[in-house]
């Protein structure tokens, strides 16, 4: 049995990138938006730092610049026709949220203020420039909560709480999807013509992340489950600054605003790696050299195991104004008081740069020779457009997920009008119901808690930072004996009323393919380029390497890997020196 | 060290009415509530039922009554709470399961007060960004905070008593539009607040403001809007 809905569009995902294509496609078809949480508990509330555009409120900047830093940062992965396309548009996207009534911080003169970030300069590479605009260290979440108030007086559709399973394919094209409603346990069929996955990022494989725990991949799980491949998945963001054993992630606004890293000796390190641009260095490379630093003993605190962010040097007031947030984390769940001591921090998974990949009008593609994928549509984190290529630059996140979720929003809605829903068959939700039917019968011994914890600690210790072909041909046997001890697992609670455990038992799923996919597509890709770093290849291979990966699942289980080249355009890759 | 819990379970499937259950968990003092109830379901019992999602009092997904208080459970430390810590849902909306309540009334409360930028119709769209001085965005700062929680509205006793008042929240995120200098839907929402079930409900208890898990001072919120609807400054 499963409850039919019949829609135009259906967006599936209420975190910014969601809801802002919820706000096109919206005003121009019948459209719907399906989340697994209700809208505002997304992870997009959670960003902090700010969101770059060039508007030259502050200090003399231009959009070429900010694609620049954009190419650079992304260690000339990214796709120079995308890029230029994001940092354009970005300056109307923060102007659409301003005049939506997001509350920016402002300058003495009444505009939008901003502020420095890493990897973000004036004049390719001159010095660092003042481009983030941003509402405290709140800036996500005033993002998620204006769109969420257009949404509601616009009057959009939402099936909140409703966990999207399965994407519908009827001959190479998308038809819809099919969700469980977590209160009640029924199926549901959402029927449309065009379906667009905005549904974030999966940085719960790892043990330390800055993610939700619901930040499992469900969207691109769901599409490498349909044979259809994923992006660039080896570039995982680890960001510089997690507290200490939590992840909890400091902005690097604390960075921006004067913020310096030391080691045990007190040492700025950053000096020796970045003279230019020191502690504000892609994260990619600060992340690196904080590894380095402990790797080679120099690390703070008993178990030498972490460096210290310095504030302490930083006037209270300013702090106070602009850091708010997180200098409560660090007092709260640290106990640390970052007015007078130094906060313990190490790397922390952030961000995945890979995903479903599109085009700039966010059509899925489903090969790597461009072709599409009639009907379905990706945006946000989820997505691989590729803007970021090797490792994406703070504060680009905020900003793809607005262009590129408007972008689809748009083109969702005119696809919807101008064609007509595919047929799909009565049984269209049978495959997901004897799929959570045989997860439910019987009983087994394994937790999927352990199962979780184990791929967890692997990915980190040995797919993280720094990788080998070693470590990696180790996590993978790992997620292989973990794959098979995971399809043994049975859900114990076996009532239909918000079975949360029947939920986390899915997404486990969805993240041990997560990993595989990384882990295959990272072992392959034999240089260091941004977040992907090979001890056993330390340098960028530009003749071999500059394609995107395309990982894909073979029906017989196995993963197969093709390439797309990069798309180059005004920048021509050199060596990255900050 | 050992944790005990005391928890209000309730499964709408087997159980006629809530009772409390025990546990026992081995925790550390720097733990969150919320380490150690996914511990509780992920070793003990797996029909635990919570929603939760950020783990960092940012979402705004667990508020529980703890030890008789509300909180959000991934802001509260174990070192913190006397044991056995006590959790029930929070209160005034109805249980669904476990911990998890119908969050629709609440949201039906804060949707009623018009909780979006309203513009005058004859202004410009301005062709860059409107113009706000430092001064008018502190104002209204605070209560740009809220995080849909809930802490604050089912702390109030006015709320669980009567069933059709707005309640903190929708309240704190009127304030919020009402004294943005960019918005022009003061009338309205003040109309709608001036009303039987709007802010003069408030008979400030200040059990919202201690509830708040982002600080916001709820009560002074409620009262300026108060005022404003007295008075018709803003
Ligand atoms: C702590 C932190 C700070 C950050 N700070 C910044 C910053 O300062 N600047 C910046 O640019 N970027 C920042 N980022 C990155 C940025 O916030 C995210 O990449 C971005 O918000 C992702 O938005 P999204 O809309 O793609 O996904 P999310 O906001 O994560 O939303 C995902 C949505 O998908 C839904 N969903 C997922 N799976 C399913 C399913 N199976 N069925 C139904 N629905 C589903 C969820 O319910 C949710 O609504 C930060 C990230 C973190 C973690
Ligand atoms: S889990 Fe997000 S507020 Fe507690």
């Amino acid at each position: 049995m499963a409850i039919y809905h019949r829609y135009d569009a259906v967006i599936v995902g209420a975190g910014g990138a969601g809801l802002r294509a919820a706000l096109e496609a919206g005003q121009r078809c019948k459209t719907a938006v399906v989340s697994k949480l209700y809208p505002t508990r997304s992870h997009t509330g959670a960003a902090q730092g700010g969101m770059c555009a060039a508007l030259a409120n502050v200090e003399e900047d231009s959009w070429e610049w900010h694609a620049f830093d954009t190419v650079k940062g992304g260690d000339f992965l990214p796709d120079q026709d995308a890029v230029d396309v994001m940092c354009k548009e970005a300056i109307e996207a923060v102007l659409d949220l301003e005049r939506m009534g997001l509350p920016f911080n402002r300058t003495p003169e009444g505009r939008i203020d901003q502020r420095r970030f890493g990897g973000h300069t004036r004049n390719h590479g001159e010095a660092p420039v003042k481009r983030a605009c941003y509402a405290a260290d709140r800036t996500g979440h005033m993002i998620l909560q204006t769109l969420y108030q257009q949404c509601n007086k616009q009057g959009v559709e939402f099936y909140d709480e409703f966990f999207v399973l399965d994407l519908l394919m009827i001959d190479g094209a998308c038809a819809g999807i099919v969700a469980i409603e977590i209160a009640s346990g029924e199926l549901h069929v959402f029927h449309a013509k065009s379906t667009l996955f905005a549904t974030g990022g999966f940085g719960k494989m790892f043990k330390i992340t800055s993610n939700a725990h619901t930040l499992t991949g469900d969207g691109p799980g769901v599409v490498y489950r349909k044979g259809l491949p994923l992006e660039d998945m080896e570039f995982f963001q680890f960001h510089p600054t997690g507290l200490y054993g939590l992840g909890i992630l400091l902005s690097e606004a604390a960075r921006g605003e004067g913020g310096i890293l030391r080691n045990a000796d007190g040492e700025r390190f950053m000096e020796r790696y970045a003279p230019t641009i020191k502690d504000l260095a892609p994260r990619d490379m600060v992340s690196r050299a904080e590894h380095q630093e402990i790797k080679e003993g120099r690390g703070a605190g008993p178990k030498k195991d972490y460096i210290l962010l310095d504030l302490t040097h930083l006037d209270p007031e300013v702090i106070e104004a602009k850091l708010p947030d997180i200098t409560e984390f660090a007092r709260t769940y640290l106990n640390v008081e970052p007015f007078t001591e130094g906060v313990p921090i190490v790397p922390t998974a952030h961000y995945a740069m890979g995903g479903i990949p599109t085009n700039v009008s966010a059509e899925v593609l489903r090969n790597a020779q461009n072709d599409v994928i009639p009907g379905f549509y990706a945006a946000g984190e989820c997505a691989c457009v590729s803007v970021h290529g090797a490792n994406r630059l703070g504060t680009n996140s905020l900003l793809d997920i607005v262009v590129f979720g408007k972008r689809g929003g748009i083109h969702m809605a005119e696809y919807a009008n101008s064609t007509k829903h595919l047929e799909i068959s009565e049984d269209a939700h049978k495959p997901t119901e004897e799929w959570i039917a045989s997860l439910m019968e019987g009983e087994s011994d394994v937790r999927i808690a352990d199962v979780r914890s184990s791929l967890q600690e692997e990915m980190m210790d040995n797919a993280s930072v720094v990788r080998t072909d070693e470590s990696l041909n180790s996590v993978l046997a790992s997620i292989e004996q973990l794959n098979k001890t995971y399809s043994q697992a049975k859900v114990r609670d076996k009532g239909k009323v918000f079975n949360t455990e029947l939920i986390e038992h899915i997404e486990l799923g969805f993240l041990l393919d997560m990993a595989e996919a990384l882990v295959v597509s990272a072992k392959a890709r034999t240089e260091s380029r941004g977040g992907h770093y090979r001890d056993d290849y330390q340098s960028r291979d530009d003749t071999q390497w500059m394609k995107h990966s395309f990982i894909t699942k073979t029906p017989d289980g196995g993963t197969e890997l093709t390439y797309k080249p990069v798309t180059l355009g005004r920048y021509e890759p050199v060596e990255r020196k900050y | 060290m050992d944790v005990k819990l005391k928890l209000l379970r309730f499964n709408p499937e087997t159980d006629t009415e809530a009772h409390f259950e025990e546990y026992t968990v081995e925790a550390e003092p720097m733990d969150r509530l919320l380490d150690v109830l996914h511990k509780v379901k992920w070793y003990q019992d797996g029909t635990l039922a919570m929603r939760r999602s950020c783990a960092h009092a940012i979402c705004g997904s667990d508020a529980m009554v703890i030890n008789g208080e509300n909180a959000l459970a991934c802001k509260v430390l174990v070192k913190d709470l006397a044991q056995p810590i006590t959790v029930e849902p929070i209160r005034g909306l109805p249980v669904i399961k476990d911990f998890v309540v119908d969050m629709e009334p609440f949201f039906a409360g804060y949707k009623a007060v018009k909780p979006w930028l309203i513009t005058d119709p004859h202004e410009h769209e301005p062709a860059r960004e409107r113009i706000q001085s430092p001064e008018e965005r502190a104002v209204f700062d605070d209560t740009t905070k809220c995080i849909l929680c809930a802490a604050c509205t089912t702390s109030c006793p006015i709320f669980w008593s009567d069933e059709g008042y707005v309640g903190p929240a929708a309240i704190v995120n009127a304030h919020r539009f009402i004294f943005d200098s960019r918005d022009s839907g003061a009338r309205e929402r003040l109309e709608i607040l001036s009303q039987a079930d709007g802010a003069f409900k408030c008979r400030t208890a200040f059990n919202c403001t201690a509830a708040c898990p982002r600080g916001i001072k709820v009560t002074k919120a409620i009262q300026e809007v108060k005022r404003a609807a007295l008075f018709g400054t803003v």
